[in-house]
């Protein structure tokens, strides 16, 4: 019924307003985020630079893990970071005290990096070809999943002292991620964690991804953690090499 | 909430397909959320009125198709329907799944005048 007249369908008469039309859209809505988060895979690729997105819940002990990261490889493979929280420039200090060049970004209420921000930031940073460069994206399993950064992997950190059932309660955190650092292993002891038990629930939800147990603080583990740094670096490098034969 | 930056992209879409076909207001937005889609649509209904006041969607319906998710289920060697990531296999209850479907989230149409 026309809710200007009243009349029925089997009259058609032109009102003052025109008639509704329908446009077909049939786009992407992350579509605007997937395009630049192309545009800075290519701009990564361009310079032989291994990105990668490293996602948690607030607390699990990422910053940490790449300030032991950057102290321990030292010279052998530059390191990059861009930082990512609500407020504060208090990570991005940390890395930098470690010598290791940083920007924050700072969300104010986002909840989340997406691409755009981190082309910027990059476009800052301009670290040296052939870096490793590092997101620490905004403390959250939730969000930053459906977000494309550009990045080689995610790396989804989580501390033992979270339940070993995260990986069922954020399954698409743990989908969208690649690896696996289980950390802060050195208070095992002290807990009732099962390292088994979650590793089995994360390969439940992705049964591709890779699991590793580090401790930043003793040590524990981070060896096959910088070597697969420098395995992805070697290898993206070497693309690099190949595509400019 | 990132509800909040997908209603941005969606009235940012609805915006530019408005303009470039010579809608002056919009009265309806369809969006194709799939089943798996890491979007809450409560939360999202919420936003999107939220981010459409003062622009041409200003009260435009929000009308979302839900396809639901799909899945190749390894141990039956078929597709699966699946309504959640953590679901099981509806044919034999086993979990070697792989999501094949269901969590795009699209601006299908939208209608004005």
């Amino acid at each position: 019924m026309c809710t200007t007249c009243g009349c029925g369908p089997e009259h058609s008469h032109a009102h003052d307003t025109e008639p509704e039309r329908a446009l077909a859209v049939e786009r992407d809505i992350l579509g605007r985020n997937d395009a630049e988060a192309a545009r800075n895979r290519r701009r990564f690729a361009a310079r032989g630079i291994f990105a990668l997105n490293l996602v948690s819940s607030p607390g699990s002990g990422k910053t940490t893990l790449l300030v032991e990261t950057i102290r321990r490889l030292g010279a052998a493979l530059p390191i990059a970071v861009i930082e990512g929280d609500q407020q504060t420039s208090n990570d991005a200090d940390r890395i930098r005290a470690t010598g290791a060049a940083a920007i924050q970004i700072n969300t104010g209420k986002g909840c989340h990096l997406d691409a755009h921000m981190v082309g910027h930031a990059f476009d800052h940073l301009d670290p040296p070809a052939g870096s490793v460069l590092m997101v620490e994206n905004v403390g959250n399993l939730v969000c930053p999943a459906a977000f494309d950064l550009g990045e080689a992997h995610k790396v989804v950190v989580l501390s033992v002292t979270e339940g070993e059932d995260k990986p069922l309660k954020y399954p698409d955190m743990f989908t969208a991620s690649d690896l696996m650092v289980l950390n802060k292993c050195d208070l095992l002891p002290h807990l009732d964690f099962d390292p088994g038990l979650c590793e089995a629930n994360a390969r439940r939800i992705n049964p591709g991804i890779a699991v590793m147990r580090v401790s930043s603080k003793t040590g524990e583990g981070m060896d096959a953690w910088l070597r697969w740094l420098q395995d992805g670096a070697r290898a993206t490098a070497g693309a690099l090499a190949q595509a400019a034969e | 909430m990132h509800e909040m930056s997908i209603a941005e992209s969606i009235v940012g879409i609805v915006q530019e397909t408005a303009r470039a076909g010579g809608l002056a207001k919009v009265s309806a937005v369809r969006l194709e959320i799939g089943a798996l889609a890491a979007v809450e649509t409560r939360a999202l209904r919420f936003c999107f009125d939220s981010v459409t006041r003062g622009t041409l969607a200003e009260g435009a319906a929000l009308e979302i198709d839900t396809p639901p998710g799909e899945a190749w289920c390894f141990a039956c060697n078929a597709s699966v329907t699946v309504a959640a990531r953590t679901d099981p296999c509806p044919a034999c209850a086993g979990s070697r799944l792989q999501v094949t479907g269901g969590s795009d989230m699209r601006v299908k149409d939208i209608r004005g005048h």
